[in-house]
């Protein structure tokens, strides 16, 4: 078998930082530590060594703790080098390690791979770190570490035993119906179920954790020269989009994603809408793509008179700086782009808003494959709960059974005959 | 010197099934059994089938196999268990005459050509460089065969309790073959032990059946076996009966003088067949446990009260009885006892049943930890078959857990191992809405053909089935109106535009007899096989939903682990997973996801490691 690289990486934030902690997995860590510190510490304690490259410079003198294989995160052999967070000590080190044959920096994810592959985390928590590695925002980590810590495993696992409760209800009526202790179907049966579908329900109109990789959609919209595009220009802090006097300046959707308080927004500018006859053809066909964008938006920012934009949008007054500025009684904010006016009490309801449709922080949150497995399980624990027939509500309790062990990978009937025969007296 | 090409000791119902289908195959077989007038002896209450068990029953009998046919000529009270349920889960059952029963196997036996009975007691294996080359029998005799099947129950350091009694043995009456269970416990094969119990067997004339609910016979024309034209016998009716709080009493002050409570029996009993001791002893807070008596016969007095397996004293048994409704002045015949025995660990099997470390040998039938008549023969069958293949370079049919209840069995057997005398149900299926009773032919006997073990009468009953069965999708796929419908006065709305009728069956209120116009013709042919055809319309949907699942489950099954896969080797496996793995041996990754205790995370470590050695090994060669 070819030997499997050794891996590191920086797994503490972005240099600079109070402290840098590099990780490193694989059969060369212990060998690198070696080649660094000079010796390798006692398992699992933590003790200061000087670390040095291959021509005896000193490095840094940093605590290293070394955790030997199988019974670790990545299952592998580890290495933590706990450096001084400055960027040129972390590059230096990492420079060191680099050179140490067998080893290499971490693909992104790897890992999470790694520790998957092994065998140390199922696929809900798998799926969580994934999510951790590419989060950006506050919000995003706080997700993916609800998800890595297994909080969705537990969930699944709890839904599942009680799911096999109830399988095992209907098979005691289907294997034993001649023993008088199984001959129906208790009543609260069919009351069970719809308490286990109405958690799932819970769960599934929650926010997904996809959305917070798009992040929470904010459209602009209104007609030419409403100060759209300065206004988004604000909003994302960076000059994204053009603007000019000339109506119908901007002509297609521009997008930017941003953290605004550790949410994540997609702020969205469109093309001004005039009636199609008025513009050119290219214009008309961004003023389409503005209308699409207005359907797949969390909230559009209406800049134009009032009422005429779509049901739902926020009423903004733009341009409030200009003495000629149009007044609305249902004005949800006035606001110039020019002399900030207004704008941070705009973003502050629109981060207000986004944590509302966004998962809470802290809390697990489905991806869009967990989503599904899931939708799957209420679909059928539905489809149960309006069957009569014992034999089918069994098959649709195994259905959503197999969509639970599906999320998070596992397969067997047997767990379901243990809590059988504990919970019955059953002869034959 | 005798030689064969398979060779299969003990003539229980494993063992019978096992020759049966090994000659069947075209391999040269011998039957060795103590007694040959002791074959297809049943052993103890004389039923066949039930729930889960008649599909097994059932399932042989679509492979040729003996026990159905005989249950038919021995059935003297037919019962549909589950009529009320879907018919995925009924099960057909019969109560039969022992000595009729015994009699058909007998006659099936010796009538099977190229099968040899040979009466004897197998005393040693013969092993070369580990295989096996034959057997010794007791009187010295030397049978030479690549292939042996061991089928000989409980026969391994079998103790039988009653009260304070104890005797040696198998079952009453029988020797116990001390030589050859030595030989095995040498070969350190994985041994562990079960028990089981059996009530007492009472005079039927001393009960007073007057005063009990009679459970008649079916009155329907249905058999075990569809060779079987018809039914043969007068049919008896069975009656009902409950213990009572006197009696628990009774039992509850007398526990400690069972061997099942005072420490004597430590090995675990069925869970599913508890002792009536174990019953009052969990379910104390009960009014009281239905007893089914059940005639042995039609010529003999005894029966057989199912339900009250027992190994008290038997003075206690005695009270215990008499506090039942209309067995005041019972008389009973032979009291129950219990028997602790030695099985083999079947996850030292691969799932042909042959014994991993000595290649050559087959085990079958209660020795592998099972319970039950039906289980005992649908694993004989296998190993018949699978013996019989192997010594001829044939294939045997393929079985999975998708297409027979033989199969969930040997795969539960040979992955989970036992805790407790396995027998089957239908819970244990996953795909049991394919897998039904009244669709094994369908199911098994073209697998059957193909691998060369069905004899000519079932082959040319099948081939005509076959016929009839398109005729039947023909019938099936006829387009018809709603209106057409609602006409005949069928329960269906008019709007509903035209389907054809196996999307009607679906409907609720539209049933095979009510669509008579459209398939009075075809029904007509056979009434039974119009009934598996509307099934199978209505049950669908469901199956169509099953086949995504199932070619999951072939994805993971194309993933082979061989039987020396390094466990050990896979990072993150605790060392129990690695004992637990490498004990069962599962033979794909769809197999290991099913060896209890595995989880989620350690399957993907597997996944991950056996595709790594796949690769490796591609790329090496
Ligand atoms: C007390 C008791 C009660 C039971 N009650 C029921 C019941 O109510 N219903 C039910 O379905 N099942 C019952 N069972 C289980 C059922 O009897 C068995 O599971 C089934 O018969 C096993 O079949 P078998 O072919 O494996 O073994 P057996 O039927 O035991 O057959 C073994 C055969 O091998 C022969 N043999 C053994 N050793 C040798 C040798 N060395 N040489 C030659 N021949 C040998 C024996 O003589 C015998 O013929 C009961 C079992 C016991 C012990
Ligand atoms: N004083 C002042 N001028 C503004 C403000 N916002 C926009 N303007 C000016 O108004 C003009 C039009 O602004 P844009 O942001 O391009 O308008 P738009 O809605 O994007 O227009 P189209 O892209 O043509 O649809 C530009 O000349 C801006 O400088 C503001 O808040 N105050
Ligand atoms: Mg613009």
């Amino acid at each position: 078998m070819p030997e499997t690289p050794t891996i590191f990486a920086l797994s503490s934030g972005a240099p600079p930082a109070g402290v840098g902690v590099i990780r490193v997995s694989g059969p060369g860590a212990r060998d690198a530590l070696l080649a660094l510190a000079g010796r390798v510490p006692e398992p699992r304690r933590a003790s200061l060594a000087s670390l040095r490259d291959g021509s005896g410079a000193l490095l840094d003198t940093a605590l290293v703790l070394w955790f030997p294989g199988p019974n670790t995160a990545t299952g592998e052999d580890l290495a933590e080098l706990h450096c001084h967070g400055g960027r040129a000590v972390i590059a230096a080190v990492e420079n060191a390690l680099t050179q140490l044959p067998g080893l290499r920096r971490a693909e992104p994810g790897e890992f999470t791979r790694r520790a998957f592959a092994n065998g140390r985390i199922d696929l809900a928590e798998a799926e969580g770190l994934g999510d951790l590695l590419t989060a950006e925002t506050e919000l995003q980590r706080a997700a993916a570490l609800a998800n890595a810590g297994g909080a969705l495993s537990r969930q699944v696992e709890g839904w599942r035993e009680r799911l096999l409760g109830l399988s095992a209800e209907v098979e005691g009526v289907l294997d034993f119906s001649d023993e008088e202790d199984s001959a129906a179907l208790p009543e609260c049966f069919t009351w069970n179920i719809s308490a286990l579908a109405e958690e799932l329900g819970e769960w599934l109109v929650r926010p997904r954790s996809d959305r917070l990789g798009e992040g929470f959609r904010v459209v602009l919209a209104g007609p030419p020269n409403a100060g759209k595009s300065t206004l988004f220009n604000a909003l994302v802090e960076s000059e994204a989009a053009i603007t000019s006097p000339i109506a119908g300046t901007t002509r297609d959707v521009i997008e930017r994603a941003v953290a605004i308080g550790g949410v994540p927004f997609t702020f969205v500018d469109t093309a001004g809408l005039r009636d199609e006859d008025v513009a050119d053809a290219i214009e008309a066909i961004g003023i389409d793509r503005a209308r699409t964008a207005l359907g797949s938006a969390d909230v559009v920012l209406w800049l134009g008179p009032e009422g005429e934009g779509p049901i739902g949008a926020w009423e903004i007054v733009a341009q409030a700086d200009r003495p000629n500025f149009i007044a609305k009684h249902s004005a949800r904010f006035t606001v110039s782009a020019v002399t900030g006016e207004g704008l941070g009490a705009l973003k502050e309801a629109l981060v207000g808003a986004a944590r509302e449709a966004l998962p809470k922080p802290g809390e697990a949150a489905l991806n869009a494959r967990q989503h599904a497995r899931l939708s799957e399980a209420a679909e059928a624990l539905e489809a149960a709960r309006l069957l009569s027939d014992p034999l089918l509500v069994a098959e649709e309790l195994r259905r959503a059974r197999v969509a639970f062990d599906r999320l998070i990978g596992r397969a067997t009937t047997e767990d379901m005959l243990d809590t059988l025969f504990g919970r019955f007296c059953i002869g034959k | 010197m005798h030689s064969f090409d398979v060779l299969v000791i003990g003539g229980g119902h494993a063992g019978v099934e096992a020759a049966c289908a090994a000659a069947r195959m075209g391999a040269r077989t011998a039957l060795v059994s103590f007694d040959l007038d002791a074959i297809g002896a049943m052993s103890c209450n004389p039923a066949i089938g039930g729930l889960g068990k008649g599909h097994l029953v059932r399932e042989v009998d679509a492979l040729d196999g003996v026990i159905g046919r005989a249950a038919d000529a021995g059935a003297i009270h037919y019962r549909m268990l589950n009529r009320s349920k879907g018919s995925a889960v009924w099960g057909p059952r019969v109560q039969a005459d022992r000595v009729r029963f015994k009699a058909a196997v007998q006659a099936i036996v010796r009538a099977q050509p190229g099968l040899t009975l040979v009466q004897g007691e197998a005393a040693a294996l013969r092993l070369e460089g580990g295989r096996v080359t034959g057997l010794e029998l007791a009187e010295g005799t030397v049978l030479s065969a690549s292939r042996v099947v061991l089928c000989t129950g409980t026969f391994l350091g079998g103790v039988l309790f009653r009260g304070e009694e104890r005797f040696d043995g198998g079952r009453i009456g029988e020797n116990a073959a001390k030589r050859l269970a030595a030989q095995l416990r040498g070969a350190e094969l994985p041994m562990a032990r079960l028990k089981t119990g059996t009530p007492p067997r009472l005079d039927g004339r001393t009960i007073d059946w007057a005063v009990l609910e009679e459970q008649p016979s079916d009155d329907e024309a249905w058999t075990m076996s569809p060779l079987t034209s018809a039914r043969v016998n007068p049919q008896v009716f069975c009656a009902i009966t409950r213990t009572t709080q006197a009696g628990h009493d009774a039992i509850r002050a007398n526990l400690h003088r069972s061997p099942l409570f005072s420490g004597a029996i430590a090995a675990a009993g069925p869970r599913y067949c508890p002792s009536i001791e174990d019953k009052i002893h969990r379910f104390g807070d009960r009014e009281g446990h239905q007893v089914f008596l059940e005639p042995e016969g039609l010529d003999t007095p005894m029966v057989y009260p199912n339900g009250i397996s027992t190994s008290l004293p038997v003075d206690v048994q005695e009270t215990v009885v008499r506090t039942m409704p209309g067995c005041e002045r019972v008389q009973i015949v032979q009291p129950g006892y219990a028997v602790e025995y030695d099985h083999i660990d079947p996850r030292a099997l691969t799932p042909d049943l042959q014994v991993r470390a000595i290649p050559g040998l087959y085990c079958a039938g209660q020795i592998n930890g099972t319970t039950g008549y039906e289980e005992a023969a649908a694993q004989g069958l296998v190993a018949g078959l699978e013996a019989a293949a192997a010594a001829l370079g044939k294939r045997g049919p393929a079985l999975d857990r998708a297409n027979a209840y033989i199969a969930v069995m040997v795969d539960d057997l040979t992955l989970q191992g036992v805790s407790e005398p396995y027998r089957m149900l239908t819970a244990r299926a996953e795909y049991r809405l394919r897998l039904r009773a009244n669709n094994a032919a369908t199911r098994l006997t073209g697998l059957g053909v193909e691998a060369g073990c069905i004899g000519e009468e079932r082959r040319l009953w099948w081939e005509r089935r076959e016929d009839l069965r398109k005729m039947f999708h023909v019938k099936h796929s006829q387009m018809v109106h709603a209106r057409e419908l609602a006409d005949h006065g069928l329960p269906v709305r008019r709007d509903h535009g035209e389907k054809p009728i196996s999307e009607w069956l679906r409907y609720d209120g539209v049933t095979p007899d009510s669509l008579s116009p459209w398939l009075a013709d075809v029904t007509a042919c056979d009434p039974v096989l119009a009934e598996e055809m509307a099934e199978d319309a209505a049950y669908a949907p469901y199956l169509a939903r099953q086949d995504a699942e199932l070619r999951d489950l072939r994805a993971s099954e194309a993933l082979s682990l061989a039987s020396d896969f390094p466990y050990a080797e896979v990072p993150g496996l605790s060392n129990e997973m690695v004992e637990r793995l490498s004990k069962a041996a599962p033979g794909t990754l769809a197999a290991a996801g099913r060896v209890p205790g595995v989880t989620p995370a350690a399957l993907s470590a597997l996944l991950v490691h056996a595709r790594r050695r796949q690769l490796e090994r591609q790329r090496a060669s």
